[in-house]
C-alpha cells in the first residue's frame, strides 16, 4: 500500500481550497535503468475528489505528471467540518483513498 | 538436442511472461475508461480529435499559470483558471513532451474552474490549457515555459 496522501482543505470565502500531495513514483515508461532496460510505466491514471460523499471532480492523468503529484482545486460552498475525500488509481490497479475535514 | 530443448523452454516461458505483462494493464484500462488514444496523441489538435471535441480556439478568458523559466523540468507548477461559466473539462498539454496530453480534469458544478498541479517537461515548450465548455466551445491559452534541465530520460 502506498504512503498516505497529505490533504489540506482550507475554508476561504464560502469555498474550500484543497491541496493534495500524493506519494507515487509516476514512472513514465520512457526511462531506462543502468542495464539499458526500459523501466515500465507506473503512474496514477485517475483521481477522484468527493465533497461530503458527492463526486465533484475526476481527473485523468498521464505519465507527464510529476513524481509525488500535487493537486490543487477549489470546492464551492464547502464549510468548515465538511469532508473532502480523494482517491487515486494507478495503471497497475493500485489505489488509495484518504480523507480530510475542511478547516 | 538437450540444448535446443532448453532454448525452447525459455522461449515459451518468456512468451508467457510477455503475455501476462501486456494483458494486465489492458484489463485495468478497460475498467477505468482511461482515454489511451488521447494520451498518446502528439499535438493539441490530435488530442481534441481523440477526445471528440471541436478544434480549440485561443481565448483571453482562460489563464494558464506557470513560470517563465523552469529550472527543473521534472517539477513544473502549472495551473489553469477561467472566469467563464459552465466549464466541463480542463486539460493541460505540453507540446514537446513525448505525448502532449498531461492531464484531464472533469469538473462538476461543485468545483471552481481552477486547478493546478505539477508536470514534467522534457525541454522548453509551449504549454496549453484547454477548456471544454457546456455549449461545446473549446478554448485554449498558451504560454512558453523555458526549461533549463529536462525532466524526461535520465
Amino acid at each position: 500500500m502506498a504512503d498516505p496522501m497529505r490533504i489540506r482543505a482550507q475554508a476561504q470565502g464560502g469555498n474550500a481550497v484543497v491541496r493534495v500531495l500524493m506519494s507515487h513514483e509516476m514512472e513514465t515508461g520512457q526511462r531506462k535503468d543502468s542495464a539499458g532496460n526500459t523501466i515500465p510505466a507506473w503512474f496514477i491514471q485517475e483521481v477522484t475528489a468527493q465533497h461530503n460523499g458527492k463526486t465533484v471532480m475526476t481527473a485523468l492523468w498521464g505519465p507527464a505528471i510529476s513524481k509525488n503529484p500535487f493537486l490543487q482545486f477549489t470546492v464551492k460552498g464547502a464549510k468548515a467540518g465538511d469532508k473532502i475525500t480523494v482517491t487515486w488509481v494507478d495503471n497497475k490497479g493500485g489505489k488509495r483513498t484518504d480523507e480530510a475535514a475542511v478547516a | 538436442m538437450t540444448q535446443r530443448r532448453e532454448v525452447m523452454k525459455t522461449g515459451a516461458k518468456l512468451a508467457g511472461l510477455l503475455a501476462t505483462m501486456s494483458l494486465l494493464p489492458r484489463d485495468v484500462l478497460a475498467q477505468s475508461g482511461w482515454p489511451k488514444a488521447a494520451f498518446e496523441a502528439k499535438s493539441l489538435d490530435d488530442v481534441a480529435k481523440a477526445l471528440g471535441v471541436a478544434k480549440p480556439a485561443e481565448s483571453k478568458d482562460l489563464t494558464l499559470q506557470g513560470p517563465d523559466i523552469a529550472e527543473n523540468g521534472a517539477v513544473v507548477p502549472v495551473g489553469a483558471t477561467t472566469t467563464l461559466p459552465g466549464v466541463k473539462r480542463v486539460m493541460l498539454l505540453v507540446e514537446k513532451n513525448p505525448n502532449a496530453l498531461a492531464a484531464v480534469f472533469d469538473l462538476t458544478d461543485g468545483v471552481e474552474p481552477a486547478v493546478s498541479t505539477r508536470v514534467k517537461m522534457g525541454q522548453t515548450s509551449n504549454v496549453y490549457a484547454v477548456a471544454v465548455l457546456a455549449d461545446n466551445r473549446v478554448l485554449y491559452a498558451q504560454k512558453e515555459i523555458k526549461v533549463t534541465l529536462g525532466g524526461c530520460g535520465g
